[in-house]
């Protein structure tokens, strides 16, 4: 197939696979270089991710715990506090720090369950058609036209009022943020899955006997892999968006940090009338680079992986 | 607001098939090719059954999900075993569920909602009361949006590349990726606080303290209150609009009767505004009714930050109390509210666009 497969070595077909998906991405990476916006935001996913992974090591506890705060309320930005102290005299960059983990966590743990449900989802209506189709694609469009905030809201208010499901609010906003958001992903994956199924090499796959579970698992999924990856990326931009507004009208957990909840603290304990923008600005900062670094890497993986998108 | 970001980037020319069935073409389905009133009927009955759904979520969501509600309203009480059974009688919970769903359509059916248990009055007659603020403020910043963002989608795309477009494109994308509340929080503090802000508009509410005399000037203390929240909704729903505004219009442009218009001598500033600035208009209008949830959701967190007296801090004192039949009454009116624009924006979209109503 290549020049370089030499003759005299007999190559196991996994080799074959391997050297070609090694090509694959050198030659998409090589691609994907040539977007700036995406290498910027890729960088700044990397300080992000970093920021989360290292936060334990960066911030002492204590700092962030009301009763040992090292400074005075409502300090503004000095050499000891590059970013000020909130209204118990937290530094507000370990906050932000600490924040950044949670912020994170329930953006990626979300776009998890948005994405699998999506994707089965997907793949189930695009292949089996007829009534699976219609029943599956009828409750996507239900939940994709039900407003997003009041539907998670009265989600999360019942899910952690009931008394029979004991899970911790972030956990709680992860799963209602996966819930509300997988229709957008299903009707993308069907739309791909229909234009896979006509493919001659599925009609081999089933003339040679290939089940329902190998078409669908073997066939389809590695042809939609590259479109939900892209989607991926955008999913967790909104899932991080969607934490920061749920935590921000006071659903998220009081006891764990995360940008939303600072911001809600920020909020409400009167940093506007004070004037504390220390307080303020830099975790919606944050917010805004993190989602824009997601969206940029989504948009450049969308022109690599879909060529009919390149030049746009 | 997951869902509208991934609809950006892949959904937005695609938006006329949201709901048009099937994409494949199915010779089979002869039966679905009727004239336009069969499409028109389809769209009011699948609405019927999306609102249904509604109700059902509605009722199986407050009503079985979190358990006897008799129970937890007798949990901080001590009350003897007769009078929670009595509580249950009184409640209608002692009947079987069928019978219970029964008479909570019946009570919808007369606009009752339950009571309140924060304001000791009805739901209905409190939703009233706070709705008109917030068609108030999400009427204006809508329209607002809808003009300057079409307006700003439209030159972007006829000068694509040039410096208004790059730096529009840029704002927008940034726009974009914010929460609603914190460029309302922002600006709040910047144009409205006293200690690092202009101090040039009231922090909140819709009144002044003593509001003034006669009808003109209360509503220019209306409107000065006013201004600060629909700059945050305005500029929050600009960037859907432009970005999608001048995405329809690029796709426009590559259209072979633009290259006819032109090559029959029509000038430039005609071309656009008699041949592609119209079919353009029509996804990004229709868009509107279409994103009405991403609207409410917006409106509701901007609402709270400058303490607008509207169905969002009505949610959130809901939420606080917690006061369920507040709460279930809201979403109950957001969603039949979306499903209902949903319809009109689709049936309008069947009216002005042919290729739609064929589907």
């Amino acid at each position: 197939m290549t020049a370089d497969a030499t003759p005299a070595v007999r190559r196991s077909a996994r080799s074959i696979v391997w050297t070609r998906r090694r090509r694959a991405f050198a030659r998409n990476w090589k691609e994907y270089r040539r977007n700036r916006e995406g290498l910027i935001g890729l960088v700044m996913l990397a300080f992000f991710a970093f920021l989360a992974l290292a936060g334990p090591w960066l911030v002492d506890p204590e700092t962030t715990a009301v009763i040992t705060a090292p400074g005075r309320p409502f300090e503004p930005p000095s050499s000891q506090f590059w970013l000020g102290t909130d209204e118990f005299g937290r530094p507000i960059l370990a906050l932000l720090i600490e924040g950044a983990r949670v912020s994170l966590m329930v953006g990626l743990i979300a776009t998890v369950f948005s994405i699998v449900i999506g994707t089965v989802v997907g793949i189930m209506a695009g292949h089996f058609g007829g009534w699976t189709d219609t029943v599956l694609m009828r409750v996507s469009d239900w939940l994709l036209v039900l407003p997003f905030l009041p539907l998670a809201i009265v989600l999360l208010v019942i899910l952690q009022s009931s008394s029979w499901l004991q899970i911790s609010p972030v956990t709680a906003i992860a799963i209602v943020v996966g819930i509300t958001s997988w229709p957008a992903t299903a009707r993308l994956i069907r739309s791909q899955t229909l234009a896979v199924k006509s493919r001659p090499y599925l009609e081999r796959a089933r003339a040679l006997g290939a089940g329902h579970w190998h078409q669908m698992s073997r066939h389809i999924l590695p042809n939609v892999m590259p479109l939900v990856l892209a989607n991926t990326t955008l999913t967790v931009a909104g899932a991080v968006l969607a934490e920061t507004t749920l935590s921000f009208i006071g659903l998220g957990d009081p006891l764990r940090h995360s940008w939303g909840t600072t911001l809600d603290g920020a909020f409400g304990s009167g940093a506007i009338s004070i004037g504390a923008w220390w307080y303020l600005i830099p975790p919606g900062v944050a917010i805004v680079l993190v989602v824009l670094a997601f969206t940029w890497v989504g948009h450049a993986l969308e022109t690599v992986l879909n060529p009919r998108l390149q030049g746009r | 607001m997951a869902t509208q970001l991934g609809q950006v980037s892949s959904g937005v020319g695609s938006a006329p098939d949201e709901t048009a069935g099937p994409t494949l073409p199915t010779p089979v389905k002869k039966r679905f090719t009727g004239g336009a009133t069969t499409v028109i009927v389809r769209r009011v009955l699948g609405a019927i059954v999306s609102l249904f759904a509604v109700l059902v979520f509605n009722f199986f969501l407050f009503r079985v999900l979190p358990g006897d509600p008799a129970r937890k309203l007798a949990r901080n009480r001590h009350l003897s075993a007769e009078q929670v059974m009595e509580l249950r009688r009184s409640m209608g919970l002692d009947q079987p569920l069928g019978q219970q769903f029964l008479t909570y359509l019946q009570g919808l059916a007369h606009g009752d909602l339950g009571q309140s248990f924060s304001k000791h009055m009805p739901v209905s007659e409190y939703i009233g009361d706070r709705i008109w603020p917030t068609v108030l403020l999400v009427g204006v910043s809508t329209i607002l949006s809808i003009v300057f963002g079409i307006w700003i989608g439209i030159k972007g795309a006829w000068q694509r590349g040039s410096a208004f477009d790059r730096v529009s494109n840029a704002t927008s994308l940034t726009l974009y990726s914010m929460p609603e509340f914190w460029l309302g929080i922002v600006l709040l503090m910047l144009l409205a606080g006293n200690q690092v802000g202009l101090g040039l508009f009231p922090t909140g509410g819709m009144h002044s303290v003593t509001p003034p005399e006669g009808v003109l000037a209360n509503a220019l203390d209306v409107a000065y209150h006013l201004f600060l929240p629909c700059l945050t909704l305005t500029l929050a729903y600009l960037a859907e609009f432009s970005l999608v505004m001048r995405s329809s219009l690029l796709d426009e442009m590559g259209q072979d009767y633009l290259t006819t218009a032109r090559a029959k001598g029509l000038r430039d500033l005609k071309v656009r505004r008699r041949h592609a600035v119209p079919n353009a208009l029509l996804p990004t209008t229709t868009l509107i009714f279409l994103h009405f949830g991403f609207i409410i959701s917006g409106a509701l967190t901007v609402e709270i930050v400058y303490s607008w007296p509207g169905l969002g801090t009505a949610s959130l004192e809901a939420l606080q109390f917690p006061d369920f039949n507040l709460l279930q009454g809201i979403f109950l009116l957001f969603a039949a509210s979306t499903i209902i624009f949903n319809l009109v924006g689709d049936l309008l979209l069947g009216l002005f666009d042919p290729r739609v109503r064929e589907a």
